[in-house]
């Protein structure tokens, strides 16, 4: 059993919705990533997405679109992403995917990617712009290092095609809450799609993201999942943090830490 | 030409196959929103090309409204000038807007229409393609928004004002390096955005399937054309060798695609090769290597790690890293040839074709012309060159002006 499954098997059993949170590699600064995945870590946080930055995220709206530029421009290579995975892996049993476009991972070598990968203690890999019509040349090496593969519905996916994606995926799968871009604004008929998606979905646990800022979205929206991912969000505050010269590092932690709790639990204290 | 095994081999050129590959490139490497939204595209696409109702709409509006049949222009000044082969030009520039992109725009807004989508979407660089578009949105009065890199508002500022007095709206894409890479990336994720009402005119043979197999069809009416008035001109349907520029590719693949299964024609394709191959260039079949952008794979301009390059070059039109997944199949067959040409080569080209023949070519043209001294002399006096102008250099005044 994969680390992301009995995750989700375990919080199934304790009746609570998971949580992943999604952080740019390399932002807010490359010293920044490791403390920050550490803290939310501490804060209750069940998996984490840790994203290899590119320069034309096409699917991202603005505030992760300029944490992968922000990465860039400090250098940030996919081999650094290998490396905080493992540095965090270190430490903490809390699975651990990799998300990005799918043009680094080809130019790195799908098969050496998946190694590297795996060595470092990754679970599982998410690439939004390679739908499973495409996915041949990555599924094969990452079975092959027992990696997960996470493959992505939207609301306008077919049943039959949802059936399809189900099939194919690992780990879980990711249902994109909006027509739109990640950070956009939650709109009315989510409902009815996540509905549909949970009959639909019986390989995997079902995940929700996009658009998703507070405990009160996320609470709604996973009625029908098993949990939710916060990206943008969790982004947005880091770069407020970072941006803010007064602040300590500590302090910064500290608010990232609560931050996440709130998310999660809707108060800032620790579950009991 | 070729003697390569991969094309000899095969009775009749074929590419894409069911799934949008050529070879290994093309295929839609696309945000999971988009699937459904190419799905239901492929299907009005398939439906549309038997439909004879379709094809005679299409078929009136370039006679009706683009004015097509472009001539074929023997060059009798060019062609004393180099000494060399029999010269034409396929007159894409006399079309309607300037330039053969409103062949695709007219075949696309058809298609946007048939599929009852109320909104259109573009990316240009040079803005002969959103011009195409805002033309095509005002001819059947559809909403148009044409997304530019700012750096191209700059550069091409007549194009800018043509679209917004044809009703389209301007947005500027100011990330990356504010050009067509990344307009074409705001334009994707508007896309995103609105994948229901939206329609998405794409302006060369790139981004995920169908686009590249269907834009391509929409311009063969260049080549269709070619053998037709070349039969009339010269009693041969084939001349020795075809010429165009490329930077997405889609001219090139407009007039080479009816003549690609005839493998004496060889097939030259000029690439910007900005300030030289060791300076800042869009040279991507020259200096790139195989990846996926906007929505393809292909062969691109990247970095050691995968991050795009920027590509350069004093042509808006030829200013992308990427180029048509199907012009990186080809290469790879050795069906056609691709040659870097500079930004100063390019600016002799204007100048050649203007004094010689009184035709101001775009400066994506003026790539190609470049070419055709060396080739007309190596071809010889019994070799019939065509190259296709495929576009006007008004546009271009300004930036000619200033290097001359």
């Amino acid at each position: 059993m994969s680390r992301l499954d009995k995750t989700f098997a375990d919080l199934r059993d304790r009746g609570e919705k998971a949580m992943g949170l999604f952080l740019t590699n390399g932002f807010p600064n490359p010293d920044a990533t490791l403390p920050i995945l550490r803290a939310i870590d501490e804060a209750g946080v069940d998996f984490v997405e840790l994203g290899m930055p590119f320069s034309d995220p096409l699917a991202e709206g603005l505030p992760i679109q300029r944490s992968s530029e922000r990465a860039l421009s400090h250098g940030v290579t996919m081999d650094d992403a290998f490396e905080t995975a493992a540095a965090f892996r270190e430490e903490s049993d809390t699975p651990l995917l990799l998300m990005g476009y799918v043009n680094p991972v080809l130019k790195y070598g799908a098969e050496r990617f998946c190694e590297r990968a795996s060595e470092a203690g990754v679970d599982g890999v998410i690439l939004p712009d390679v739908p499973p019509e495409e996915a041949r040349f990555i599924t094969d090496a990452a079975q092959r290092h027992d990696l997960d593969i996470v493959f992505l519905i939207a609301p306008n996916t077919s049943d039959e095609r949802i059936q399809r994606i189900d099939k194919l995926a690992s780990g879980f799968v990711y249902a994109v809450s909006v027509t739109g871009l990640t950070g956009s604004s939650l709109s009315g008929d989510v409902d009815a799609y996540l509905h549909r998606a949970r009959n639909l979905v019986t390989d995997n646990a079902l995940l929700v993201g996009f658009g998703i800022k507070t405990h009160e979205d996320a609470m709604e929206l996973s009625q029908h999942t098993d949990g939710f991912i916060v990206g943008s969000a969790l982004i947005n505050h880091c770069a407020d943090l970072w941006d803010a010269p007064s602040l300590s590092d500590e302090e910064r932690l500290a608010s990232v830490r609560s931050f996440a709790r709130k998310l999660k639990y809707g108060t800032e204290a620790e579950p009991a | 030409m070729t003697n390569n095994p991969n094309i000899a081999s095969t009775e009749r050129y074929d590419a894409p196959d069911a799934t949008g590959h050529f070879g290994t490139y093309g295929g839609a490497f696309v945000p999971e929103i988009l699937y459904p939204v190419l799905e239901e595209l492929k299907s009005a696409y398939a439906e549309a090309r038997v439909d004879p109702e379709f094809d005679k709409q299409y078929r009136d509006l370039l006679r009706e409204y683009v004015g097509r049949p472009t001539p074929l222009s023997f060059c009798d000044r060019l062609t004393t000038e180099l000494g060399g082969a029999k010269i034409y030009a396929k007159r894409e520039d006399l079309c309607h807007t300037g330039a053969h992109k409103i062949n695709n725009t007219i075949g696309q807004i058809l298609l946007a229409q048939r599929m009852g989508k109320t909104r259109i979407i573009a990316e240009t660089g040079a803005g002969q393609h959103g011009v195409a578009t805002a033309t095509v949105c005002a001819k059947f009065g559809l909403d148009c928004i044409v997304y530019m890199g700012s750096e191209d508002i700059e550069r091409q500022r007549l194009n800018v004002e043509r679209m917004e007095l044809l009703g389209a709206e301007v947005r500027p894409a100011t990330s990356g390096s504010q050009t067509l890479k990344d307009a074409t990336n705001e334009a994707i994720r508007d896309w995103v955005s609105n994948p229901i009402d939206t329609f998405y005119i794409i302006g060369s043979v790139v981004g995920p399937h169908p686009y590249p197999m269907m834009v391509r069809d929409f311009h063969r009416v260049i080549g269709n054309e070619t053998r037709a008035q070349l039969l009339e001109k010269e009693g041969r349907e084939t001349p020795d060798a075809i010429v165009a520029c490329v930077g997405g590719g889609s001219n090139a693949i407009g007039i080479w695609y009816p003549f690609i299964n005839d493998k004496d024609v060889q097939l030259h394709g000029a690439e910007a090769a900005g300030e030289g191959l060791n300076g800042r260039h869009a040279a991507t079949l020259a200096k790139g290597t195989p990846g996926v952008l906007h929505g393809a794979m292909s062969v691109m301009l990247q970095d050691h790690s995968g991050q795009v390059e920027i590509a350069h070059s004093v042509s808006a039109g030829l200013d992308y890293p990427g180029i048509g997944p199907e012009h990186a199949h080809l290469r790879d067959l050795d069906r056609a040839q691709y040659h870097p040409v500079t930004d100063e080569e390019a600016l002799h080209g204007v100048e050649l074709l203007s004094q010689t023949e009184g035709i101001i070519p775009a400066l994506e043209t003026a790539h190609a012309v470049h070419l055709l001294p060396t080739l007309a002399d190596q071809l010889g006096e019994d070799a019939v060159i065509v190259f296709n102008c495929s576009g006007r250099g008004d546009k271009d005044m300004e930036t000619i002006a200033k290097h001359r």
